[in-house]
C-alpha cells in the first residue's frame, strides 16, 4: 500500500458526485452535441429509440440475474416447504404462510440472536473507532521514538486476520473462560490496522498550516484532535464506520467457534442452526435470512452515499 | 504541494518532546495491546502448537519438533485444501470481475430509470456470506434447490460442488464489484471518450484502450479483495456442503476451522501457519502489482 498517496477518500467523493450533480448537466449538454454529430451522419430517431430499448432490455436481463436468487428466497420463505416441492417448484407461492417471519423471529431464537449481534457489532464498531482515531492521530501528528517501527508492527497485523490466528485465539478465549460471552465475541476485534491506516490518511490530508494556526491559538493535542482533526475527517471516518459495521455484523468464523451454546449464537450463526432443522421447516431459515439482512438493507437505503464511499475507500490509488 | 517550505517549528524544549512522546504512546497503547494479545501472541502460540502433539483427551502435550509441521505442510490433506482454495479463486475472481464490469458499464449511462437499475445491481451488498449461502440453498440444494436437477450445479457431484458453492460468493460480491467499478467509471472525464470518438475510435477500441486502463486500479483492488475472500471462504461451504461430498469442497480454512474435530490441534496449527504463508504471498503480490502495471492517472 502506498503510504505517500493522498487522502484515498477524496477522489471517490468526486467520482460519486460526477454521476448526478451539476457536472452531469454539463456532460448532458456535451452529449447532446455528440448526438447531433451522429444524426448528421444519418442515424434516425428510430435507431436511437431502438438503441435505448436495447439498453433497457440488457439492463432488465441483468436485473433478473441479480434479483432471481432474492425472489427465490422470498418465494420459498412464504411457501410451505413440502407443498412447494410437491407442486414442482413453481415460480409463484404455494400455500403462502405470511406468519413465517414472526415465527422465525419469535420461535427460532432469532430475536435474541439479533439483539446479541447488535450489541456485539456496536461494541466492536465503537472500540475500533476509538483505537483507530487515537492510533491514527499518533501516527499523523505526534513525534516519538520508534514511530516507524510501531507503524510497521501495526500494519503487519493485516497478515494476521482472525482466520489465521483462529486456532490459537480460541484457546486463549477458552482458557480465560470467555467462550459464550460478550468479551469473547468482541475483544479480538477492538483494534484494526485498516482503521488506523485509513483514518491516518484522512488526517494527513489536513493542511499543516491549520495545525500551526491551532497551536498559535493555544490548542493542545486533545482539543485539536476533537475540534479540528475529527470534524475535518468526517468522510473518511464515515467510510470506516461503514466498513467496520459490515465486518462486525457479517462475522461468521469467529462467533461460530467462540460459542457453543444456542443462547449465545449471533444472527449469522443462528441462521446456520435454522438450516439444519427439519426439511419441512426450512422456510424458517429462508425467512431468517431475510430478517438478518434487514439492518444492512436499511443501511443501504439511508446511508447510500457513505456506503458507496466506504466500499470504494480502498480502491482509489491503492 | 506548493514551493513554499513549511514553516519550521520553533525549537522545542526537551520536556515538551517527552510529553508529546508520552501522548503518542498513550494514544497507541489500546491498539498495540489488543494487537499483541490477539495477533502476535497467537502467532507465537501457533508455532508452539505446531511443535507439540496433544496426547489423547487433550490432557497433555509433548514436544515433537518440526516434524509435525513438515508432515502437515507436505501432506495430502494440506495440498488438497490449498488446491480447493486456489480453485475457489479461479472460479470467483475472473467471473466476479467480468460480471462486475458488465453490470457497471451497462448501468453507466444516461437513461430513464437508471438509478433503479443501479440500486438493483448494488443490492447484494446487503447480504452477508451466510445470508447468500442460505439464498443459494434455495437454488442448488440437492433436495430442495430450484436447480437441483441441473448437472453442472450439482452439490452431490465432487466435480461440480465447489463451483456451485463458489457461485454464491460470485453473486454475493456483485454489489461490491458493481459499486466500485461504477465509481471508477464515473471518475473518467467524459472529454476523453468524446475526443477518442472524434478521432474515429470504435466503441470496442475505446473500451479496451481508454476505459479498461483507467479502471484498472479499481479492478486490481477488487481482484485482491476477491482473492482474500476466496482464501477466507468458510460459511458458504459449511452451509451448502459442509465440506462434502467426501472432502471435495474442503478449502484450507475449512479444514482449519472445521468444528467436527477430525484433525488434531497440532495439525490445525500447522495448517494455520500454511495459511499465514499464503496470506503473506497474496499481500506481497498485491504490493508488487499495485506498484506497477496499473495505470494511476497522474
Amino acid at each position: 500500500m502506498a503510504t505517500e498517496s493522498s487522502n484515498p477518500d477524496q477522489p471517490v467523493i468526486k467520482a460519486s458526485q460526477a454521476g448526478d450533480g451539476k457536472t452531469g448537466a454539463v456532460g448532458g449538454v456535451r452529449r447532446a452535441t455528440a448526438v447531433d454529430e451522429t444524426t448528421k451522419r444519418g442515424d434516425s430517431r428510430v435507431l436511437r429509440g431502438a438503441k435505448t430499448a436495447g439498453w433497457h432490455l440488457l439492463l432488465l436481463a441483468l436485473s433478473l440475474l441479480v434479483l432471481f436468487p432474492i425472489y427465490m428466497l422470498l418465494l420459498k420463505a412464504i411457501s410451505a416447504p413440502l407443498a412447494y416441492l410437491a407442486a414442482g417448484q413453481p415460480l409463484t407461492p404455494v400455500n403462502p404462510e405470511w406468519d413465517v417471519f414472526s415465527r422465525a423471529w419469535n420461535g427460532a431464537n432469532l430475536s435474541s440472536a439479533m439483539a446479541l449481534s447488535a450489541i456485539v457489532t456496536l461494541l466492536i464498531v465503537a472500540a475500533q473507532l476509538l483505537t483507530s482515531v487515537l492510533g491514527a492521530y499518533a501516527f499523523a501528528f505526534l513525534e516519538f521514538p520508534f514511530k516507524k517501527v510501531m507503524f510497521v508492527i501495526v500494519v503487519a497485523t493485516l497478515l494476521l486476520p482472525i482466520e489465521v490466528t483462529l486456532i490459537a485465539n480460541i484457546r486463549t478465549i477458552r482458557d480465560l473462560g470467555w467462550l459464550n460471552s460478550v468479551p469473547g465475541l468482541t475483544l479480538p476485534f477492538v483494534a484494526t490496522a485498516f482503521g488506523i491506516f485509513l483514518i491516518r490518511q484522512g488526517f494527513l490530508g489536513i493542511p499543516k498550516d491549520l495545525r500551526d494556526a491551532a497551536t498559535l491559538d493555544g490548542y493542545g493535542h486533545m482539543r485539536f484532535l476533537f475540534r479540528v482533526a475529527v470534524p475535518l475527517s468526517k468522510p473518511v471516518i464515515g467510510s470506516f464506520l461503514v466498513i467496520s459495521f459490515l465486518g462486525a455484523w457479517n462475522q461468521y468464523v469467529w462467533p461460530r467457534n467462540a460459542t457453543d451454546s444456542r443462547s449465545w449464537q449471533t444472527a449469522q450463526i443462528a441462521l446456520r442452526t435454522l438450516t439444519t432443522e427439519r426439511i419441512d421447516e426450512l422456510n424458517l431459515a429462508y425467512a431468517g435470512a431475510v430478517i438478518v439482512a434487514i439492518p444492512l438493507i436499511l443501511l443501504l437505503i439511508f446511508f447510500q452515499r457513505q456506503m458507496v464511499r466506504g466500499l470504494t475507500a480502498g480502491a482509489v490509488k491503492g | 504541494m506548493t514551493d513554499i517550505p513549511p514553516p519550521s517549528h520553533p525549537p522545542r524544549r526537551f520536556g515538551q518532546r517527552v510529553r508529546e512522546a508520552l501522548l503518542g504512546y498513550a494514544f497507541l497503547a489500546p491498539a498495540l495491546i489488543a494487537m499483541a494479545a490477539f495477533a502476535y501472541y497467537p502467532l507465537t502460540q501457533l508455532v508452539s502448537l505446531s511443535l507439540h502433539r496433544e496426547t489423547r483427551f487433550g490432557t497433555n502435550s509433548v514436544w515433537v519438533g518440526p516434524q509435525q509441521l513438515i508432515d502437515t505442510l507436505t501432506g495430502e490433506d494440506f495440498r488438497e485444501g490449498v488446491m480447493h482454495s486456489g480453485l475457489f479463486m479461479v472460479y470467483t475472481v475472473p467471473l466476479g470481475l467480468i460480471l462486475g464490469v458488465l453490470l457497471a458499464v451497462s448501468a453507466h449511462r444516461r437513461l430513464r430509470g437508471i438509478r433503479i437499475y443501479q440500486m438493483i445491481f448494488s443490492s447484494t451488498v446487503a447480504t452477508s456470506v451466510a445470508v447468500a449461502a442460505v439464498i443459494f440453498i434455495t437454488l442448488v440444494n440437492p433436495v430442495v434447490g430450484y436447480f437441483k436437477d441441473v448437472a453442472w450445479l450439482s452439490l452431490n457431484n465432487p466435480d461440480t460442488a465447489l463451483f456451485s458453492v463458489s457461485l454464491s460468493s460470485v453473486w454475493q460480491n456483485l454489489g461490491l464489484t458493481f459499486i466500485v467499478i461504477l465509481a471508477s467509471l464515473q471518475a473518467i472525464p467524459e472529454e476523453l471518450n468524446e475526443a477518442a470518438t472524434l478521432d474515429g475510435f470504435s466503441a470496442p477500441r475505446r473500451f479496451f484502450r481508454i476505459t479498461v486502463p483507467l479502471i484498472s486500479p479499481a479492478l486490481m483492488f477488487l481482484a485482491v479483495v476477491l482473492v482474500i475472500q476466496a482464501l477466507q471462504a468458510y460459511a458458504q461451504i459449511e452451509l451448502l456442503t459442509n465440506g462434502g461430498p467426501g472432502s471435495s469442497t474442503e478449502t484450507l480454512l475449512f479444514k482449519i476451522a472445521d468444528p467436527r474435530g477430525i484433525r488434531s490441534v497440532g495439525v490445525k496449527a500447522s495448517m494455520s501457519i500454511g495459511l499465514f504463508a499464503l496470506t503473506a504471498i497474496v499481500a506481497a503480490m498485491q504490493f508488487g502489482l499495485l506498484s506497477k502495471r496499473v495505470h494511476y492517472g497522474d
